[in-house]
């Protein structure tokens, strides 16, 4: 997902735990919510930081493939819009970031590990945004494939990254439907505009599905996390709902969905689909997507070149409280 | 110079009437830019009407380990609800 195979520590049968463990693990069982002063076993505070880090990183690097359109809108409605979304995506990763920092990270510790390379985001920001009908692909899939795995982490025991989630739940159907509403616009449109379309589901669809992360039987953290509920539903649970969801839709706009094995099994009450290539999965997350060296270069250069300017308020704020004093000291 | 914005915690009034409210925290080098800031990060569906900035640092938070003598003295004051006080029902609306 947003946060795919993130590591788990600190994986404990009952009787290894200290009494201190059994009993956090007790609170957590009666979901009772986890704030950020209270003891917490190590190996919680860290993996819940790798998450919510990967998860804010995501948030602001997802807003490069779809920044990338704002300037080539089709419409002024459409810019307006797509650049509400894309603010709305800064909003969740500073939502996000704050709540890592509960946890006892600076932002620019976050920061200089996404830049080097230390932390990750999510594999699915490392594809081109080629026309404009991927803009449509990217909500109604990327978004919606998010939403699937931020719902339930609204219930997460962790209180600040709940809270963070609830309020990013509230604004991402905004984002899912406005995609949706150009797929729908495209598929009404000329041959070339629904040819587009397909074209953008086409390659967005296996993407897509890796955002859940690997297969269950190769997620080899999940339990742990689990235990702790910083993660909900396995990887599959949530692939097989995004997918049911998913073909509908599809076929509503009169889109193939690019999978000839996909087809409904009345038994387990959901679709037959193929697996993504994963080998592909593993190269992009391991930096070798096509636009992996894209996005991290343009996060560092914001980062470089807004040097200056960070600097130059500090050094304001610096001299403005100086003179506050200097005001205060002479009064007296 | 690598000096890290303060972090600040924003509060916002929703509606008129109400109280502020904790909604999260942000960065900002002083006070006038974190209240800009918090008008984008945290306002921009008519959720506030007014907004307080506090830097973080200048929280005190009571510890989670005092739980017990701050709050467990108030569980054996009952006579503090009303429901503790048997009003017959002649005596009407109380
Ligand atoms: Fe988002
Ligand atoms: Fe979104
Ligand atoms: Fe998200």
């Amino acid at each position: 997902m947003y946060a795919q195979m993130v590591k788990s520590e600190g994986s404990k049968s009952r009787d290894e735990m200290t009494p201190e463990e059994i009993a956090f693990q007790e609170r957590i069982d009666r979901n009772e919510k986890i704030e950020p002063k209270e003891w917490m076993p190590e190996g919680y505070r860290k993996t819940l930081i790798r998450q919510i880090g990967q998860h804010a990183h995501s948030e602001i690097v997802g807003q490069l493939p779809e920044g990338n359109w704002i300037t080539r809108a089709p419409t002024l409605e459409r810019k307006a819009i797509l650049l509400a979304k894309v603010q709305d995506e800064a909003g969740h990763g500073l939502y996000l970031y704050c709540a890592a920092e509960t946890l006892g990270v600076s932002r620019d510790e976050l920061l200089e590990k996404l830049h080097s390379g230390n932390m990750k985001y999510s594999s699915i920001f490392n594809y081109p945004t080629l026309t404009w009908a991927d803009m449509g692909a990217v909500g109604w899939l990327v978004d919606g494939a998010a939403i699937m795995n931020q719902v339930p982490l609204q219930r997460t025991s962790y209180g600040p990254y709940s809270r963070a989630m609830i309020r990013i739940c509230k604004e991402e159907s905004f984002h899912q439907r406005q995609g949706y509403d150009i797929m729908m616009k495209m598929c009404a449109g000329t041959p070339e505009q629904k040819a587009m379309a397909q074209d953008a589901l086409n390659r967005f669809w296996y993407p897509a599905l890796m955002m859940f992360g690997p297969s269950d039987k190769d997620s080899v953290h999940s339990a742990q996390s689990m235990a702790w509920k910083i993660k909900m539903n396995t990887n599959d649970e949530l692939r097989q709902k995004f997918v049911d969801q998913t073909v509908p839709q599809a076929e509503y706009l009169g889109l193939t969905v690019p999978d000839p094995d996909l087809k409904w099994n009345e038994e387990k009450g959901g679709y037959d689909f193929s697996e993504p290539d994963w080998s592909e999965f593993f190269a992009v997350i391991a930096g070798n997507g096509p636009c992996n060296a894209e996005r991290l270069g343009a996060r560092v250069k914001a980062w470089e070149d807004g040097a200056w300017f960070r600097d130059g308020l500090m050094a304001h704020a610096a001299k403005a409280d100086e003179r506050a004093r200097a005001a205060r000291h002479a009064a007296e | 110079m690598s000096s890290e914005w303060p972090l600040w915690e924003i509060f916002i009034r929703g509606q008129h009437g109400l109280n502020h409210r904790h909604v999260g925290s942000l960065h900002a080098p002083d006070a006038e830019m974190a209240i800009r800031n918090a008008r984008d990060v945290y306002t921009r569906r008519n959720e506030g009407v007014s907004i307080w900035v506090v830097r973080s640092n200048d929280i005190t938070a009571s510890s989670p380990s005092e739980k017990g003598p701050l709050y467990d003295p108030s569980n054996s004051k009952v006579y503090r609800h009303p429901t503790f006080f048997d009003i017959p029902d002649e005596v009407g609306h109380m």
